[in-house]
Parts: C-alpha cells; sequence; structure tokens
C-alpha cells in the first residue's frame, strides 16, 4: 500500500492527508457486521471450478495449454477462475459498494470533512478491495492446490498477481462508477463483464480463434490476468508475462488517479 | 479565525455566494442567518474546505484553504446539514473512526469516545447500531463525532431543523458550553430563536449577499422598533384598517390575519388605536424579535 501512495504522491493527482489507511480501517469494521459476504466471494470461484473443471473436465480430457504441453482441463481452467474472480471481486466492491457509498450512505461527505482528501479515498477503497480479494485468491489457491490442480510453486506469485488485476479493475470500475446516475446502470457493467468472462481464453484456449479476431481477444484486460496467472499456475513462466503485468499495471494506475479526479470533481464542487 | 472578502461562489450561471465580506473572531458565536437558497450552505461548504470559492480571498485560521486544505480541516469541526453518519457502524464506532480520520492514535479515540459518548448523552447506546436513533440521539452523535479533534472552529449547518423542542433545547445547552469552553461556532439557521440564543454576531443573508451585519440587538434596533403591536380585527380583509392607523407606528405591515404596528412603546399605541374608536378583537404588544428584522430585511414571500 505504501507503494501504491509513493506512485499516488508524485502523480498530478488531487490532495490527500496520507490517511488512506483510516478509511481501510473503517472498511474493515463495517466488513466485520456483514461477514456473510466474505462466504460468496470465497465459494463462488470454487463453485466454478469443481462444476467446469472436475465436471465438465472429465468430458474434455487434456487439453493444448499452449506450446504443445497438454494438461488436465480443470489445471487449465483454474487459473481462469482465480483471475475472473479477482476481477469480479474488485469490480463488485468498486461499483455496487462505491455507488452505495457514494449516493445513498453519503459516507465521503463526511469523510471529506475531515484531513482526508480525494485520493485518500480512492487510495483506500482501491486497497480495501485488494485485501478483500487477496483473502479470496489465497482460499482459491489452497483449495485448487489440494485438489491437485497447480503444478508449480510459482503459483505463489499468483497471489500478488491476482491483486494486480484487481488493482486494474478496481480502479477503472471506480472510475466508472462515478458516472452512474441509478442503479439500472450496472446492466452496462454487466455487459462488459460477461463477454470478457466467457472470450478471454477463460474455457478454451486463444487458438480456438480464427486469426483475425484474436487482437481483439488479447486486448482486453481480462485476456491478460487469465494469461499471467494461468503461466504461474502452470509453471510455464517467461519474459512475456511482463507484457501483462504492464499492461495491468498502467490500467491501474491510470485509473487510480482518473478515479481521484473524479471524486474531486463529484464531492469538493 | 475565518476572512473572507468579497467571497464568490458561482454553479455555473447561477451565483449562490456573491461577494460577502466576513470577519469572525477566535471564540464568538457567529450566525449566518438566511432563507432556504441564501447562499448558507454554499459559505459554510467554502469554509470547510470541501468547497473552492469561485473568486474573492478567503483565509481560516489564518491558512489558505487552496493549499492548506487538510491541515485546515485538521483543526475544523463539521456539522453537516443532514446527519452523515456511518450507518455501517455503531455509535461507539462512528466517533472512533472518525477520529482515526484525523490521524489519532487508538488510545486517543479511545479516551475520547468514552469522554464524547457522555458529552452527547449517547453512553448507553454507544453498542447500538446508528439507524433506530431518534432525530434528536443521531444529531448529538453527529456533534459529539465533530468534537473528536478538539476543534478550535465548529461549524455548525442548521444544527436543531427537524428536532423536536426538548432535543434543540439539550443541543442549545451543549453548544453554551462548548463556546464557554473557548470553541468558536459559525451556524447557519433559520430559526431566529435559536440566532438570538446562540449568537453573540450574525449576518442575514438573501439572494447571495450579506444584507445586515450586528448583534441581535443591534439588528434589532437598527431594522425594527423596540416593540410591535399585533392587531386582528374581525374581518378577512385587513388592509382598509391599516389606512386608519396612520400615523400611530413607524410603520404598519398588513398580514392576511392581523396587522403589525412597529413601534417604540406598544401599550402607548395600543391606546391610541382605541382612542380613534376601532375595537380589534385581539390586542399584542410584544418586544420585537429577530424574526420581524428577518421577515423585514428578506421579505415574506415564499423562496425555495
Amino acid at each position: 500500500m505504501s507503494a501504491v501512495n509513493a506512485i499516488a504522491r508524485a502523480l498530478p493527482i488531487p490532495a490527500g492527508a496520507g490517511l488512506a489507511r483510516a478509511l481501510v480501517e473503517r472498511n474493515a469494521r463495517a466488513f466485520r457486521h456483514g461477514w456473510v459476504t466474505l462466504v460468496s466471494g470465497v465459494f463462488e470461484p470454487m463453485f466454478y471450478l469443481f462444476s467446469l473443471g472436475v465436471g465438465l473436465g472429465a468430458l474434455i480430457g487434456d487439453v493444448d495449454a499452449g506450446g504443445g504441453r497438454m494438461v488436465e482441463y480443470a489445471a487449465y481452467v483454474a487459473p481462469a477462475m482465480m483471475a475472473a474472480a479477482a476481477m469480479n471481486g474488485a469490480v463488485y466492491d468498486s461499483t455496487f459498494n462505491l455507488f452505495f457509498k457514494l449516493k445513498y450512505a453519503r459516507l465521503y461527505d463526511s469523510v471529506l470533512a475531515t484531513p482526508l482528501g480525494p485520493r485518500d479515498v480512492a487510495v483506500g477503497e482501491i486497497t480495501w478491495a485488494l485485501l478483500r480479494g487477496l483473502l479470496y485468491s489465497t482460499a482459491f489457491l489452497v483449495v485448487a492446490a489440494a485438489a491437485g490442480m497447480v503444478s508449480s510453486w510459482w503459483a505463489v506469485l499468483a497471489l500478488p498477481a491476482a491483486s494486480l488485476i484487481g488493482l486494474a479493475f478496481a480502479a477503472v470500475g471506480m472510475s466508472v462508477t462515478t458516472y452512474l446516475r441509478s442503479w439500472q446502470d450496472f446492466d452496462y457493467i454487466q455487459l462488459a463483464l460477461m463477454p470478457m468472462f466467457l472470450f478471454s481464453a477463460t474455457f478454451y484456449p486463444l487458438s480456438t480463434y480464427d486469426e483475425s479476431i484474436r487482437w481483439l481477444v488479447q486486448a482486453t484486460p481480462l485476456y491478460h490476468g487469465v494469461a499471467m496467472i494461468r503461466d504461474l499456475m502452470l509453471g510455464d513462466v517467461a519474459w512475456g508475462i511482463l507484457a501483462h503485468v504492464a499492461y495491468l499495471a498502467v490500467m491501474g494506475l491510470v485509473g487510480l488517479v482518473f478515479a481521484a479526479r473524479r471524486i474531486e470533481r463529484l464531492l469538493l464542487r | 479565525m475565518v476572512g473572507a472578502h468579497r467571497l464568490t461562489k458561482r454553479f455555473g450561471e447561477f451565483t449562490a455566494v456573491d461577494a460577502i465580506d466576513v470577519e469572525v473572531r477566535r471564540g464568538e458565536a457567529f450566525g449566518f442567518l438566511g432563507p432556504n437558497g441564501a447562499g448558507k450552505s454554499s459559505t459554510m461548504r467554502m469554509i470547510g474546505c470541501v468547497s473552492p470559492p469561485t473568486e474573492g480571498s478567503l483565509r481560516i485560521l489564518g491558512l489558505d484553504p487552496a493549499t492548506d486544505g487538510p491541515a485546515i480541516r485538521a483543526r475544523l469541526g463539521v456539522v453537516p446539514q443532514r446527519d452523515t453518519l456511518d450507518e455501517e457502524l455503531t455509535v461507539r464506532e462512528n466517533i472512533l473512526v472518525y477520529g482515526r480520520y484525523f490521524g489519532l492514535s487508538r488510545a486517543q479515540v479511545n479516551a475520547k469516545a468514552d469522554e464524547l459518548l457522555e458529552f452527547a448523552q449517547l453512553g448507553e447506546r454507544a453498542g447500538s447500531v446508528v439507524e433506530p436513533l431518534s432525530g434528536g440521539m443521531k444529531r448529538r452523535l453527529t456533534i459529539a463525532r465533530s468534537l473528536v479533534n478538539d476543534p478550535e472552529l465548529l461549524l455548525l449547518d442548521e444544527p436543531t431543523t427537524g428536532l423536536d423542542p426538548q432535543a434543540r433545547h439539550v443541543l442549545w445547552d451543549r453548544l453554551f458550553r462548548l463556546k464557554r469552553s473557548g470553541v468558536t461556532l459559525v451556524l447557519t439557521t433559520h430559526y431566529m430563536d435559536e440566532a438570538e440564543q446562540l449568537c453573540d454576531r450574525l449576518v442575514v443573508m438573501d439572494g447571495g449577499r450579506i444584507v445586515a451585519e450586528g448583534s441581535p440587538r443591534e439588528l434589532i434596533a437598527l431594522h425594527s422598533t423596540r416593540e410591535v403591536l399585533e392587531l386582528r380585527f374581525a374581518a378577512d380583509d385587513h388592509a382598509p384598517y391599516a389606512a386608519k392607523l396612520t400615523g400611530l407606528a413607524d410603520r404598519v405591515e398588513v398580514l392576511p390575519d392581523r396587522l403589525l404596528l412597529y413601534t417604540d412603546d406598544g401599550d402607548a399605541t395600543a391606546a391610541a388605536v382605541h382612542g380613534r374608536g376601532l375595537a380589534p378583537l385581539s390586542v399584542l404588544a410584544r418586544r420585537s424579535t429577530l424574526e420581524d428584522v428577518f421577515l423585514h430585511l428578506t421579505g415574506r414571500t415564499l423562496v425555495d
């Protein structure tokens, strides 16, 4: 988090008092009262994993994980579920939860009356989304490893990788949320997430697509998230993974700066 | 504490605050009085460093809000017009978490929470969630929360609007105590009794401008008379009676149900009214209040 803060400070973004942690603490306290939400976040990706990976996997057999290397379908699809869960968790936190706090609870009206500034709000909320996501992805990784779907120690790096996916999507999700007017507008977010979830080389390899449309899939952020985590969990790590990291890091930082600016324009009028 | 010079706030074409000059001194209770939409809240938001001025200069605690916002806010307490309590937290947690926003240590906020819950008479509800509290309790909690950083300057935007009389008196008592302990209060209100009770000095705002300024007593002396005589007649239209009363008072105001005669001696004027052979249904001589000043300055038409 201090790294996020340091980078944020170096960029020309709205003021803050460096007290984002106070907002994280506030969220942790609120979360203790509503811990049930934790359960769905942990189990959703696992349900997917077992229904698709184990159930459907029995019909499919082994698949080509790239470069002709054949792996069990469950091991192939598990990293994609982890990446998609990181995306979904971050988006949920930074859209639904944020919208509620912004429009109904008016939480930030009271927060911004204290030394905290819009940058603290953006950094604090996104940090919280990342911490929550880390909890989910750790639980997922442990279960996947116990089920024998993880074949390399590189997989430990899938945890920070999942956080990076979280950062990218939470920052953009937060920016988008500042434009939403009503709950109906959330359908647009679903409209963007659903195809990404289904088509980002999540359930089958990119090579399934015709050459002419592969670039389109490769342009989407979830594709990079899935590819990055799949490389790590299957132990297929090469320099090329840095391209995925760079894509998501840029998306996250640009999104963070933009989100802080939007909060400033929205609340400090 | 607060120095504003030609302070202006515009939202697009609309001018909410129009080049006002305000000076608030340490330790006083200063009021912004005015009808809805007069620009009171916009002014308060600028003083609270959550709304940048469009034009003019503003200094708070000797600092510039444009560059020292967080440093100023660290020394302010803010009670917004609408309660913005954190409904996901308990009463006590609201104070704890708010204190943490000011960078206070856990030990500090814990000690402060006990003290403030007692001050706000909410000790018994410390563990309760916020939602079921009564309006008065929520307001007291909002005020308690705003004191967590021992502010030098407390901004209260319509602190007692929507509360029942008991709750208002409890709040006034708390605000008196704060003032006595040296906290500077800046408040907005459209309750005249509140302004007379609490404010050492006040300004009356209307349409984004300051239309009068002074202590409650000065304002009454300047913009009203010492007393007001209220007359009711057995008629639907009181206007014809006003014509018969010319010369008896400094000013006669015609309301749908009564006449107001602004005069320095209500009883003498009442006698003079009878002397002209008029027999009102009821006669009431009372002291002039800030309300008379307010309505005189801002008019009786509804501005919303």
